[in-house]
């Protein structure tokens, strides 16, 4: 993908994210990601049915990488099931970690494709990976109970 | 100007601005070869050996607590205890001292402009024994006002600890002012050094200070070493935290044990030697230059770079009108951690963040700003240099993204 077109869906989605602000309902279940090497702080909320995600938003301070790869993941995630939602999440946190992995399943999150030039980022593009993992392990934990 | 000479830290030889000096400065040449000098040509503990390696160590490290003595202006070499930093400090002074001697009710004075590490101990100490921890008051440019002080202290008012300057927003405050009134309503005055002793004179007695607690990375010396001054009274009737090793006179079997005085009870198991002789060296190179001359140089310098900033239609500046090397800004719509890898990227080193200063964002209605914090070997070309750079923001996320 072209530098300029990469760079304007980044922008894109860090000037007008999808699904930023929470809201105030007990069906979703939370999780808070933040980091120890700089200052994104971000809240995540989910919504499951069965096995299948239904709803993310999210709010919080964070960077133009962070926030625009949570926009962009919300979308490639919601009405996914849980097992899709994790086999797109763990080939992404491959293409950050700069390990193979398949860039057909990954559609828009390929932007991210040459974060690691930028060290300092590659937490940021993994923040909300981090946290929907988190959230997703949790619901199956409880599903197993 | 300044005299100053670039050549004598290393870090400068590279195509860098460092302007992240509030989190910890550079290091002269002559800070490191005492530490090398120590590691490599007179290793060995302090205080157990007759040899001549021992002996040397032994004069250097005691004659810190002198050098520290008359930097500070405290009565004796026995108010200095050496500790790991001011957060070791602080909590000494919380856990070891002032625990032991407030009860419930009992009121500790705070602001929301201090670091964590003079909150989160009395926080802590509040929910361990019941005292009360205030916040006193900040003015519209987050200052404290003497005014704020006198209005805050009340009957149960037991201690009053803050910062001389506040690590965002830069104030100075008026310790001296401030320590008279402590003395006179028999307040226990404890001060965060650690952004004013390196920037300036500090004057312990002067300033009735009880405890003063630094740091020793912040004024050119290693990491891993700091400075609790405390009147000797005050220091005499603290409880160590550690116990060990350099601290006791003798124990028995019969559980029965002696500590030594102060400042040695204090200083359990082998200290930071090398840190300490670094930090000696630092002071040294302090002194040499002046603390009168250091604090000149940066607000002159700082006054410089907000006329400047003044002048970039899209630069939000929080603080401009306090007297330290600290300024806090933002880029118009952009967040602080872009500004800094945006500077970054042309080698202007800047912290972004809330400065470990996470009260504030209630006041400020900013959660993080872009931090430059001087020192005496900025320069006006580094100051040229960020602002020619923050001229051109507007192609930022080319440079960032």
């Amino acid at each position: 993908m072209d530098n300029n077109l990469k760079r304007e869906i980044i922008l894109d989605n860090y000037q007008d994210p999808m699904n930023k602000g929470l809201i105030g309902d007990s069906g979703y279940l939370r999780a808070n990601a933040s980091s120890e090497n700089c200052i994104d702080n971000l809240d995540f909320m989910m919504k499951l049915n069965k096995n299948v995600i239904e709803d993310i938003r999210f709010d919080g301070e964070a960077c133009a990488i962070s926030t625009s790869a949570t926009s962009i993941m919300i979308r490639s995630l919601i009405r996914k099931t849980i097992t899709e939602a994790k086999d797109i999440l763990f080939e992404y946190q491959n293409m950050i970690n700069e390990q193979d992995y398949d860039s057909k399943k990954l559609g828009e999150l390929c932007v991210y494709d040459d974060i690691c030039k930028q060290p300092n980022r590659k937490n940021c593009a993994l923040l909300p990976a981090r946290a929907i993992i988190e959230i997703l392990e949790e619901f199956e934990k409880k599903q197993q109970n | 100007m300044i005299f100053l000479n670039r050549e004598d830290f290393p870090m400068l030889s590279q195509d860098i601005v460092y302007f992240d000096n509030g989190a910890t400065t550079l290091k002269p040449r002559c800070v490191v070869d005492s530490m090398i000098k120590y590691y490599t040509a007179h290793t060995s503990n302090i205080h157990r050996g007759d040899y001549d390696a021992a002996i040397l160590t032994n004069e250097l490290y005691d004659d810190t607590r002198s050098v520290i003595k008359d930097f500070i202006h405290c009565d004796s070499p026995k108010e200095v205890v050496f500790t790991s930093g001011t957060t070791a400090s602080i909590n000494m002074v919380v856990f070891g001292y002032v625990k032991n001697h407030l009860k419930k009710g009992d009121e500790v004075l705070l602001t929301k402009a201090e670091h964590a590490s003079n909150v989160l101990p009395w926080i802590k100490l509040s929910e361990e024994i019941g005292i009360k921890v205030k916040y006193m008051d900040l003015d519209s440019n987050y200052h404290l006002t003497l005014e704020n002080v006198s209005r805050s202290i009340t009957d149960k008012t037991k201690v009053i600890s803050i910062a001389h300057v506040t690590n965002v927003v830069g104030d100075v405050r008026d310790i001296e002012a401030i320590g008279r009134i402590c003395r006179q309503k028999e307040i226990l005055f404890c001060v965060d050094g650690a952004q004013s002793v390196p920037h300036m004179n500090v004057d312990f007695k002067k300033c009735n200070i009880d405890f003063l607690s630094f740091s020793g990375h912040k004024m050119l010396g290693p990491t891993g070493i700091g400075v609790l001054v405390g009147r000797y009274p005050l220091l005499e009737d603290m409880e160590p935290i550690f116990y060990g090793g350099g601290m006791n006179q003798s124990f028995e079997s019969d559980g029965s044990y002696e500590l030594k005085k102060a400042p040695f009870k204090l200083e359990a198991g082998t200290p930071a030697i090398a840190e300490v002789i670094g930090l000696r060296e630092a002071i040294k190179y302090l002194q040499n230059i002046g603390m009168d001359n250091i604090q000149n140089y940066e607000r002159k310098l700082k006054q410089y770079m907000v006329s400047e900033l003044e002048k970039i239609e899209n630069i939000i500046i929080y603080n401009k009108n306090t007297d330290s090397g600290i300024l806090a800004f933002n880029i118009d719509g952009i967040f602080a951690q872009e500004s800094s890898i945006y500077l970054n990227h042309y080698h202007i080193y800047v912290r972004a963040g809330n400065h470990c200063t996470k009260m504030l964002k209630d006041d400020m209605k900013v959660k993080n700003t872009v931090r430059v914090s001087l020192y005496f070997y900025n320069t006006k070309e580094d100051v040229d240099k960020l602002i020619s750079i923050l001229k051109n923001s507007k192609d930022i996320f080319k440079v960032v993204i």
